[in-house]
């Protein structure tokens, strides 16, 4: 509205700089539809989630009819429930080695591709081409993706039957039990670890080759360039795609639930996000998914700050 | 030069660089390259002939698919792209004006504002999405095309991104030319300020395209007609009565491939946007 108002003050004054005061509603309505959808769709859910979480059904008399059922406070008595549900603690544990394979193994891939490009020691064809063929698992939905690998972990079309069969060699079965946690890993280090890689890659395309130079008439090798002077210049972006990573690890859904068709070693609770999804439509019970829920997001949230932390960096700054 | 270039011993290491190079590259080229040839086989040929052997049935596959429920399969496509189109056009713009307003503008609860917007950026989505299902519930709205549009409207990091682009790419001495020239301030955002962020824009859509296309919870929790899901639910359902008549395996193998074909087609056509710095925050185009 003060965007039409500013008008005629405009029209009518021919002093070059207005007073400010003037123009205190700008900015307010430039940010007014964030900040609408921010409430709505980011800050009132959590509230509401905050709030489930602490509520729970009575069941009066019967628990026959709608009046028999009233909401009422119920204290902590869902994170109790959520913590103690015997799927929960093994869904944790298991998302926690998922992530300890997952994290480490994509970025420590995406670094050394980066390195690798960055070095440019291979033909510009032979790079661009790696480039863009390691970037593309990023434009595959996880749940393409999910189902693509499903496939070739399908004993009886998997290329590494094949190959174990020729050698005379009983192949494993990549959706055993053992075997699901690491088919599931690799879904993840496969659609991540492209986008990891250009964002490194990015940051070293911007460290000044003058660095390099001066290292290398000291003798240096591209490793030790690379292990003294790339890796610590990069080391903001390395700490972002770990905390972006962690988050997204804490969260893992689509791949487990697409495999489940495909592997009977997935459970319905094989992931906490997967045991909130169950609890909510499921056993229609939206009080512990969303104990659940809050509890996954303080984890999220911990984990983050409490690594930001330990490295002593910003996530953001205000200043440019 | 010459001295210089012959004392680097540049063969040897190249030669493991461009291994280890193209070795990542075959990783990642697999699965997309047993999509391929995975949908040129008949239903009897996908479990029983080798893996990497292509056959003739590419166009039958595609007719079939086609056959599926009437083209419910395009109806998917055509569904995604416009949650994907309009979510993330309509992100783009919202995060546009939020962040010239927190780059170009004093004023107060700026900071509280910012820092709001950056804790946003944190919240996993996981939190979102039973309460944004319930919220929406009792507006009536879910299982309709907004149920899955909302919430797409709005994204941290893009508004966190096109303040950074606004402040480096939006110099101030212009927006006091165009004031002085009688430019109102929308007027002013649109004809000035939006061409001079434009590159940056375009990251910002693609970061919400991608985002909105890779989606699954959401609309997964979200939709119960089939009609109106995006082509990620959509799939997931077929697999999961491919487990009951494996024939359907045929459908979903090739509804994987068509459903990558437009998306990484955008992605090569735009490659130069997709340079990031997510440390800076920033985008090198």
């Amino acid at each position: 509205m003060s965007l039409t108002m500013d008008r005629p003050a405009v029209a009518t004054s021919p002093v070059v700089s207005r007073p400010r005061t003037r123009r205190t509603g700008v900015p307010y309505a430039f940010l007014a539809p964030a900040l609408v959808l921010f409430t709505l769709f980011l800050a009132a859910p959590i509230l509401y989630a905050g709030y489930l979480s602490l509520r729970k059904t009575q069941v009066s008399g019967l628990g026959l009819g709608k009046a028999s059922r009233t909401e009422v406070w119920a204290g902590l008595s869902n994170y109790a429930r959520s913590l103690t549900d015997p799927d929960f603690l093994p869904s944790v544990w298991r998302v926690g080695a998922y992530g300890l394979i997952v994290v480490p193994t994509m970025l420590g891939l995406a670094l050394l591709m980066a390195l690798l490009l960055d070095a440019a020691r291979t033909r510009e064809s032979i790079s661009k081409f790696a480039r863009i063929s390691i970037f593309l698992p990023y434009a595959v939905p996880a749940v393409v993706a999910s189902l693509l690998w499903g496939f070739l972990y399908l004993p009886r079309v998997s290329p590494i039957t094949d190959l174990f069969e020729s050698a005379g060699i009983a192949a494993p079965n990549l959706l055993s039990n053992d075997l699901t946690l690491w088919a599931v890993a690799n879904i993840a280090v496969w659609g991540g670890t492209g986008f990891n890689m250009i964002v490194i890659y990015t940051a070293l395309r911007a460290v000044p080759t003058s660095l390099y130079e001066s290292a290398r008439i000291d003798g240096a090798s591209d490793v030790t360039i690379a292990l003294r002077i790339k890796i610590p210049m990069v080391m903001p972006s390395l700490v972002m795609t770990f905390v972006f990573s962690m988050i997204a690890t804490l969260q893992v859904f689509a791949e487990p639930m697409t495999l489940k068709p495909l592997a009977n070693t997935i459970s319905t609770t094989w992931t906490p996000l997967m045991k909130v999804h169950r609890d909510a439509f499921t056993r229609n019970d939206l009080y512990a998914a969303a104990a659940t829920s809050v509890i996954i997001a303080l984890a999220a949230f911990i984990l983050s700050f409490g690594f930001l932390k330990l490295v002593g960096r910003r996530a953001f700054s205000q200043e440019d | 030069m010459a001295l210089v270039a012959s004392a680097r011993p540049r063969q040897g290491r190249s030669v493991l660089a461009t291994t280890l190079l193209l070795l990542g590259a075959a990783y990642c080229l697999l699965p997309v390259l047993w999509v391929l040839i995975a949908s040129s086989k008949s239903a009897g040929e996908l479990f029983s002939t080798f893996t990497l052997a292509p056959s003739t049935h590419l166009w039958d596959n595609l007719v079939g698919l086609d056959d599926y429920r009437d083209g419910l399969y395009w109806r998917w496509m055509a569904n995604t792209a416009l949650y994907a189109g309009v979510g993330a056009a309509v992100s783009t713009f919202v995060s546009a004006m939020a962040g010239y307003a927190l780059a170009k503008f004093e004023f107060r609860g700026k900071s509280l504002v910012f820092n709001l917007i950056l804790a946003g950026v944190l919240v996993p989505g996981v939190l979102l999405a039973i309460p944004q299902y319930l919220l929406l519930a009792k507006a009536g709205m879910t299982n309709t095309y907004w149920a899955v549009l909302l919430p797409s409207f709005i994204s941290p990091y893009g508004i966190y991104l096109a303040r950074i682009f606004a402040a480096a790419s939006v110099p101030s001495e212009i927006l006091e030319a165009s004031r002085i020239d009688g430019a109102g301030d929308w007027r002013t955002f649109t004809r000035v300020v939006l061409p001079m962020m434009r590159t940056g824009l375009v990251t910002v859509f693609l970061f919400q395209f991608v985002a909105v296309w890779n989606n699954f919870m959401l609309p997964y929790i979200m939709l119960g007609d089939d009609r109106l899901y995006p082509i990620t639910v959509g799939l997931n359902g077929l697999l999961n009565q491919g487990a009951n008549q494996p024939a359907m395996y045929t459908a979903v193998v090739t509804g994987a491939l068509v459903s990558i074909v437009p998306l990484i087609a955008l992605f090569l056509a735009l490659q130069r946007y997709w340079q990031v710095d997510l440390a800076a925050g920033g985008v090198k185009a």
